[in-house]
């Protein structure tokens, strides 16, 4: 698998040196999420906020109200948890077009829980005029930075950083999910860091004899609801949704409201963070630990068939392991 | 625009509205009209430079929130004039004044006088808690401490984009017990922003009573200081004072006037209340026609007609 180094660092680049009105934001956090050469190369396009992300949040409001369109990047749980009422007041409210760009997704920090935003998608899709995003591989980080800012009104993007798998060929389009498989038995739907672990387990399924159907989505909302719906009727046994966040309120909630609002009888198997937060430690052994990898979602398709597959680790291949500690990022934070 | 009436008749002319107001509905951010009469009318009659209103005297009703399906939705910062180059912008933080906002509106012939009649009432836009929709309101202020953020991001973006025009936060002293009000004045220092200045109302009044009580706050002067803000004070109620602090120089920096209130300013019988001033309720129709009376009598105005009760 093609592996990309910091796709965001370059395309960020390329896109807002074409967009004067594209502004840099950072909270303190500028090397760690990869802007760093874009501040030492564009200072007049970029601005430090400091550790102070309830002013960056209604400053950027201020800045939209000018006309700006700026990107505030820090990591996606600092720009809901603490300026909630900001996100609210100067953002959500007056559609202000601020693009906020949320690094380590979920378990994709060892930082812990003050670092892990694991219910990100739920705070954010039930805000009023905004637009969620999440990227799932290179070609995604890629282009959601072109695509958030086709958004009138505000976007938050779940950013993957660092090394990251280069897994579609074609752009991230806000609206439309990719179908990786067609299979009949089993709908698996997910998203971000997920998809990666789906298309694994799916390989082994193949060579037992499920036959999975594959959903990836990058627009969380708005929410094709009536997509999911027609794939949920189109599988024997059920639905998995499969997710780096916590089951409610997130996709496996959205795909229940989904199911249930048309109607459609179909057991759903939610993975994911279950009711619980996680605590610091490598993105493998989180996945495996809060049952969030390839073989977790091989034994909810086994619950959900009633069969045994007989896969277990081994057949599920090398399991990609990135170190924790790298030399692009000393703290790995 | 200048208005015809002095600084001083608008003053007066706002603190009889909201009186009126207050004993006709029995409750009203009185106080307010008390502390910031002064601030009000030197900010829309000779502080700022503001263009005509792009707005109707009497206000729209309410026209739903933004979304992505009101292609209609317009702010009540029309109110304030033009959005151009050239002109002043305004944010009232302390969005309870909007009471007091309201009356300075209708002084400088802005905003009709029935318009205060649509006060709280419902499906209108002239709200209790100004709203980015109410008269004379561009966003909302409502939660405390957010609007020099917000106005910071706009001058510094009126500065990169050429405009002469500033931008002023009328602001509360409440707002410097929020944590966020320190990260914007930082930030503005910082990042020198120079077309930014506050007037803040200081009246050491909150809502569960006197500042020193609820929460102290100290020499907020020396603290704005150390953030980096110029800063400038004054007696709110001198006008000549007012003048001159606001003329204070602050290159690659943001000013801030300290306007030191008295919240019963023109009304000294609201002091049987302290420190229960923040919203003025009558506790029985007998404070009601005392307070109808002395506080008229005060402010050199007829009673207010109460009819048959």
């Amino acid at each position: 698998m093609e592996m990309v180094n910091r796709p965001y660092a370059a395309a960020f680049e390329a896109y807002a040196i074409q967009h004067p009105e594209v502004l840099c934001l950072s909270a303190d956090l500028t090397s760690s999420c990869e802007i760093d050469g874009f501040r030492d190369r564009h200072p007049e396009q970029f601005l430090s906020l400091g550790m102070a992300e309830q002013n960056m949040l209604s400053f950027a409001g201020g800045l939209g109200l000018a006309g700006f369109r700026p990107f505030l990047h820090s990591f996606g749980v600092f720009l809901y948890r603490r300026p909630y009422d900001q996100l609210m007041a100067s953002i959500a409210y007056p559609r202000r077009k601020v693009r906020l760009m949320g690094f380590l997704p979920g378990i994709t920090t060892p930082g812990g829980m003050t670092h892990q935003a694991i219910e990100d998608i739920s705070v954010m899709r039930t805000i009023p005029n905004m637009t969620v995003l999440e990227a799932g591989d290179a070609t995604e980080v890629e282009s959601i930075v072109a695509e958030a800012d086709t958004v009138d009104g505000p976007v938050y993007c779940r950013i993957l950083r660092g090394s990251v798998p280069r897994l579609f060929a074609t752009p991230l389009k806000i609206g439309q999910m990719r179908v990786l498989s067609e299979g009949e038995d089993v709908l698996v739907v997910t998203a971000g860091i997920t998809t990666e672990e789906a298309i694994r387990a799916r390989a082994a399924l193949a060579a037992a004899g499920v036959s999975v159907r594959h959903l990836h989505l990058n627009t969380l909302k708005p929410f094709d609801a009536a997509q999911i719906v027609d794939h949920a009727a189109g599988v024997r046994h059920g639905v998995i949704t499969l997710e780096n966040h916590l089951v409610t309120g997130g996709i496996g909630s959205m795909v229940a409201e989904a199911l249930a609002e048309a109607g459609l009888a179909r057991r759903l198997i939610r993975l994911g963070l279950q009711d619980t937060y996680a605590h610091g430690g490598s993105r493998p052994y989180l996945m495996t630990h809060y049952g969030m990898d390839a073989l977790s979602l091989v034994r909810a398709v086994e619950r959900l068939t009633g069969q045994d597959t007989g896969i277990d680790e081994d057949a599920l291949g090398a399991v990609r392991i990135d170190a924790v500690h790298s030399v692009l990022k000393a703290e790995a934070l | 625009m200048r208005n015809e009436k002095t600084t001083t008749e608008i003053a007066h002319g706002i603190r009889a509205r909201v009186f009126e107001h207050t004993i006709r509905n029995n409750g009203g951010y009185l106080s307010q009209a008390c502390s910031a009469a002064e601030q009000l009318a030197f900010l829309y009659n000779e502080g700022l430079n503001l263009g005509p209103s792009t707005m109707p005297m009497v206000p729209p009703p309410f026209g739903g929130v933004p979304s992505a399906a009101n292609a209609t939705y317009v702010t009540g910062a029309g109110y304030n004039g033009p959005f151009d180059a050239v002109h002043d912008r305004l944010f009232i933080a302390p969005a309870h004044y909007a009471l007091v906002a309201y009356a300075c509106l209708i002084e400088v012939g802005r905003l009709a006088p029935e318009g205060l009649e649509m006060f709280n009432k419902d499906g209108s836009s002239v709200e209790m808690i100004g709203a980015e929709h109410s008269p004379g309101m561009e966003v909302h202020n409502g939660t405390l401490g957010i609007g020099f953020s917000t106005a910071a991001g706009l001058a510094w973006g009126r500065k990169r984009l050429g405009h002469t025009g500033r931008v002023c936060v009328f602001m509360s002293d409440g707002e410097v017990q929020e944590g966020q009000t320190w990260e914007a004045v930082q930030a503005a220092a910082h990042h020198g922003i120079d077309n930014l200045w506050a007037l803040m109302d200081v009246n050491r009044q909150q809502c569960d009573g006197a500042m020193d009580d609820v929460m102290t706050v100290g020499d907020i002067a020396t603290k704005l200081r150390d953030f980096g803000a110029v800063v400038a004070e004054c007696d709110a109620h001198d006008l000549g004072a007012l003048r001159a602090c606001a003329a204070t120089p602050h290159p690659g920096r943001p000013l801030i006037v300290l306007a030191h209130s008295q919240p019963a300013q023109g009304m000294k019988s609201l002091m049987s209340r302290f420190p229960r001033l923040h919203y003025v309720r009558f506790k029985s129709e007998e404070e009601r026609a005392r307070m109808n009376h002395e506080i008229a009598a005060e402010l050199g105005v007829a009673p207010v007609p109460l009819g048959v009760h």
